[in-house]
């Protein structure tokens, strides 16, 4: 048997290698999964979750289980930070009611992109809603189409309803430094609310 | 991309039902597992194994995170947290849970976070 780094089984085997993780979210078709793949070392993969929930609302069959089972899917991305230390990217699933079924999806995560579209911002309404709820901390990441019209970030800030705090940057998921951008944005932003949490009373 | 697909296929959930000995979902020592806990193995595959946990330890000999084994070896999260469960309880494996911003009790963690931008700026 190959035992090719189990030279001391039974101790802690590896490196003392530990993970972070962000989420991309944002609401269908905004480049989720095109930020991940731009941004990632590996070549993204999908990882699986199988979610039971009541199919109320939906028409049943009588006899059949009011519980239907459905694959939710997670496309995801890594990133090496130094030897010891691995970001892992998950673009979140496109229907956000999902979100409430993969227990603890956001838990752990340092914060979240939130991508949205200028040419259909509603879209990612109920993204940045779950955010607000989940408190995770995130940044407007406005994904530039060949055809997205030009707004002043102000504009799109009022119409996206949020606080002034939060950064809006613009970029292009397709391009690896500008993803890397929208990133150390987010980063950045965690940084100036630790400092800001800090300085406040306990 | 990702949403919803087709219902798990009687056939896959029959494979699942076998692979996991029709324990449904991961409790005690998996139930924190994460997407993005990375998994260390500590032990040798011995022989007379299940397949899958074999599979499990021959590919964690580096640290990788439950996400890439479940797309690896094919398996949806909450299945492959219950084999999880059973290294982790016997020892086999080490879980390590990502590093949030802040631990409970620490304050924000501003050595962390400079790490990964410094990560990101090397980019």
């Amino acid at each position: 048997m190959d035992l090719k780094g189990f030279d001391q089984p039974g101790s802690p085997a590896g490196d003392g290698t530990r993970s972070v993780k962000v989420m991309i979210a944002g609401g269908f078709g905004t480049g989720k999964t095109t930020m991940v793949r731009s941004v990632s070392d590996i070549k993204p993969l999908t990882t699986e979750e199988t979610l039971t929930e009541a199919s109320a609302g939906v028409d049943h069959l009588i006899g059949v289980a009011d519980k239907t089972e459905t694959t939710v899917s997670l496309d995801f991305g890594k990133i090496g930070l130094n030897d010891e230390l691995v970001l892992y990217l998950f673009g979140t699933p496109g229907q956000e009611r999902f979100w409430f079924l993969w227990n603890g999806l956001f838990k752990g995560a340092l914060g979240a992109v939130v991508l949205v579209d200028t040419r259909r911002l509603a879209s990612s309404f109920r993204a940045i809603e779950e955010m607000e709820r989940q408190d995770v901390p995130f940044v407007i990441a406005l994904n530039v189409f060949p055809d997205s019209p030009e707004h002043p970030v102000d504009e799109i800030r009022d119409a996206l309803d949020i606080s002034p705090d939060i950064p809006v940057v613009a970029c292009d998921a397709r391009d690896r430094s500008s993803s890397r951008d929208v990133l150390v944005a987010l980063i950045r932003h965690l940084k100036e609310r630790s400092a800001v949490v800090a300085l406040e009373p306990r | 991309m990702s949403a919803p697909r087709r219902p798990v296929d009687p056939s896959g959930l029959e494979r699942y039902y076998v692979l996991t000995g029709g324990r449904s979902g991961p409790g005690g020592s998996a139930s924190s597992l994460d997407v993005a806990t990375l998994i260390v193995s500590r032990a040798a595959p011995v022989p007379g194994m299940q397949h899958e946990h074999e599979e499990i330890l021959r590919r964690c000999r580096e640290p990788l995170s439950v996400a890439e084994l479940g797309a690896h070896l094919g398996l949806p999260f909450n299945i492959l947290a219950v084999l999880l469960t059973d290294l982790l309880e016997a020892d086999r494996v080490e879980a390590r849970d990502p590093i949030p911003a802040h631990d409970a009790g620490r304050g924000p963690d501003l050595a962390l976070l400079e790490e990964v931008l410094s990560g990101l700026e090397r980019l």
